[in-house]
């Protein structure tokens, strides 16, 4: 019983993970109608601001939460700017065209930061250091939890909290409700449009980054691909939780992780890659609109 | 009695010599390297004209279709080495040229691989009888990342290792034949009543159930031909480069497939197939580029969707009245 309440454990941290970043793919599909395909790559590159500025920082030498939180700042900070030029310079062209078109080129966008991530950072396994030095908790009944688990389930937590009050109690996060709900009664009521989209990508990739950063904390090898799984992932439990619905993204997330770290545990590693389709699959079959997603009649 | 139409059985012929005399030709014309490069072409147009099918006639947004590629590579494959070279050495016994013999053992691994890709797009065509749009891209999605990874997991076909020693039978000719046969297929069944059904159904589906199309099973037709012709695809890709590994049919394949029908322009047939081309030479042309190429390559890709976000043609046809007239004679009243 206590491997199964492990388990349970590690799910969760891994799903929080996953969590934060569906948090930017189903809040720009609630607003654009966009399979932002490049979102997976902007953890990746999180995951590497977060990796230069602790370098620079000497964060190496003295580890610390200080110099954690400063890591963790400056990576959002970086990852808002790269989201900003990607939705000007990329997105924005094509957001009157077709949603193929949109689509496709948010995957040129996925390929470009991919490539150019191997052009600019190497295609080499970089390590993430180690900025807060592992310890073990336990929690009794022999189930541990290390200080970077539980620092990465509190961060994200605080991120949630922290989107949830921007999306419901803010005048910016009632105008990101209202231009999902309808773009041109949202600008009919005087809501530019074009910010808000603008917006949204950028607190998607403003939390997509800390993600990266948390991962680094735990499993410190990173690379210009590694955003291509877990942002498909991501998605798929974006989708699980009903997508374009900000509580169905934590849902899906925490889902996906604990899924996902059980059948590494009692299946096999192997299947790992694929048990996510497979849950995904027969969720939609069964509940085509996502755990918590409401079913919208098509309108003629 | 009826008299036999002799028109195609005529184009068939012509067809046949033509390729025939390509497949002698081309290998000593060009380098192994170009090629290579025009294989992989042919190869490319095939997917790209079935998903055509799915994506631009029916408008099911499909993501799965190096899915479908794979299990016709992997089960013709399987075939080829466990039944077909046995059947190449026993036709060659009783006396059949060994180019008729292999030819003839490749087109039942081809009919094979499309068939059992035809069934697998049957099984994923049902869901699309409860889902739309997005989600039914997610499921095909989720259907070719599956298949990846059951493939990795099966021992019998090399796993995540790959399968090598597959017997190198595909040519110029049976490329080209397939390219053909995809080609005409796709046009005749534009212009047939079915055709016209499935462009209902992409254009507005509503309407085509009320004017009494059966929607659902000519989504499930449309994605039965297109997985069909991605099977073939998948086999010729088998027998022409002897070894498959798991990681050429990974997600992204699927969508360097939807990149050049999106490109080609939706449901444009002619389209298709010059983006299939394009995207297939853009790496190689951009080779000079070295470590720049494949960012070249996606800048390439946003700039021609924010440039022409209709794809390169639209949904025209590149025809020879282009280059006949000056400009397009106006039907008459």
């Amino acid at each position: 019983m206590s491997e199964f309440f492990q388990q349970l454990v590690n799910g969760i941290t891994w799903g929080s993970v996953y969590a934060l970043i569906a948090l930017g793919y189903t809040m720009v599909y609630g607003i654009l109608r966009l399979i932002n395909f490049a979102h997976g790559d902007v953890y990746m590159l999180g995951a590497f601001f977060g990796y230069f500025v602790a370098r620079a920082l000497g964060a190496t030498q003295e580890p610390g939460l200080l110099g954690a939180l400063l890591v963790l700042l400056a990576a959002m900070a970086g990852c808002g700017a790269v989201g900003f030029v990607i939705e000007r310079f990329a997105y924005k062209p094509v957001r009157r065209s077709s949603r193929l078109a949109a689509l496709i080129t948010a995957i040129g966008v996925s390929l470009l930061l991919e490539n150019g991530g191997i052009l600019v950072f190497g295609a080499d396994p970089k390590f993430f250091p180690q900025i807060i030095p592992s310890r073990n908790l336990s929690l009794g009944g022999g189930v541990t939890i290390s200080n970077q688990q539980i620092i990465i389930l509190s961060v994200s937590l605080v991120l949630m909290v922290g989107l949830r009050f921007i999306v419901l109690h803010t005048r910016v996060g009632k105008a990101m409700r209202a231009v999902s709900y309808n773009h041109t009664a949202a600008a009919l009521m005087g809501i530019s449009v074009d910010r808000i989209v603008t917006f949204t990508f950028v607190l998607g990739s403003v939390l997509a980054a800390a993600a990266g950063v948390l991962v680094g904390l735990q499993n410190p090898k990173i690379e210009p691909l590694m955003g291509i799984m877990p942002g498909l992932k991501a998605f798929v439990a974006a989708v699980l939780g009903g997508i374009g619905n900000i509580p169905g993204a934590v849902l899906g997330g925490l889902v996906m992780g604990i899924t996902e770290v059980m059948v590494v545990g009692y299946l096999s590693p192997s299947y790992r890659d694929a048990i996510a389709f497979v849950l995904l699959i027969i969720i939609l079959l069964v509940r085509p609109a996502g755990l918590l997603g409401k079913y919208s009649a098509e309108k003629v | 009695m009826k008299r036999i139409a002799w028109g195609p059985v005529a184009k068939l012929v012509a067809v046949v010599a033509v390729l025939y005399a390509l497949n002698a030709l081309l290998p000593r014309l060009l380098n192994p390297y170009i090629l290579r490069v025009v294989m992989l072409c042919g190869i490319s147009v095939i997917l790209a004209v079935s998903l055509n099918l799915i994506n631009g006639f029916t408008g099911q947004f499909s993501i799965g279709h190096a899915g479908f590629m794979a299990i016709g590579a992997y089960s013709s494959a399987t075939f080829s080495l466990q039944a077909g070279a046995n059947w190449v050495r026993a036709l060659e016994a009783a006396g059949t040229p060994t180019g008729i013999a292999q030819g003839a053992v490749l087109l039942a691994g081809l009919l094979l691989g499309g068939t059992v890709a035809a069934i697998a797009g049957y099984l994923v065509g049902l869901p699309s009888l409860r889902l739309r749009g997005d989600y039914l891209a997610i499921v095909t999605l989720g259907f070719g990342e599956i298949i990846r990874v059951l493939i990795t997991n099966i021992d019998a076909v090399g796993a995540a290792r790959g399968l090598p020693g597959i017997p190198a039978w595909t040519n110029v000719f049976w490329v080209g034949l397939v390219v053909v046969g995809v080609t005409v297929f796709s046009f005749h069944l534009a212009r047939s009543t079915h055709g016209r059904a499935l462009f209902a159904i992409r254009d507005d589906e509503v309407a085509a159930e009320a004017l009494g199309v059966p929607t659902t099973s000519y989504k499930v037709l449309a994605f039965i031909i297109g997985s069909f012709f991605a099977g073939v695809a998948g086999a010729l890709f088998a027998h022409y480069n002897a070894y498959l590994h798991p990681n050429s049919f990974t997600f992204l394949k699927s969508i360097e497939i939807i990149a050049m029908v999106v490109l080609g322009g939706m449901g444009s047939i002619s389209g298709a197939i010059l983006a299939a081309v394009i995207l297939t030479l853009l790496p190689e042309v951009l080779r000079f580029a070295q470590e720049l190429r494949m960012v070249l390559y996606s800048l390439m890709l946003i700039v021609l969707m924010i440039t022409r976000p209709q794809g390169l043609l639209g949904a025209k046809e590149i025809s020879l009245r282009w280059f006949t007239r000056t400009r397009p004679a106006r039907a008459a009243r």
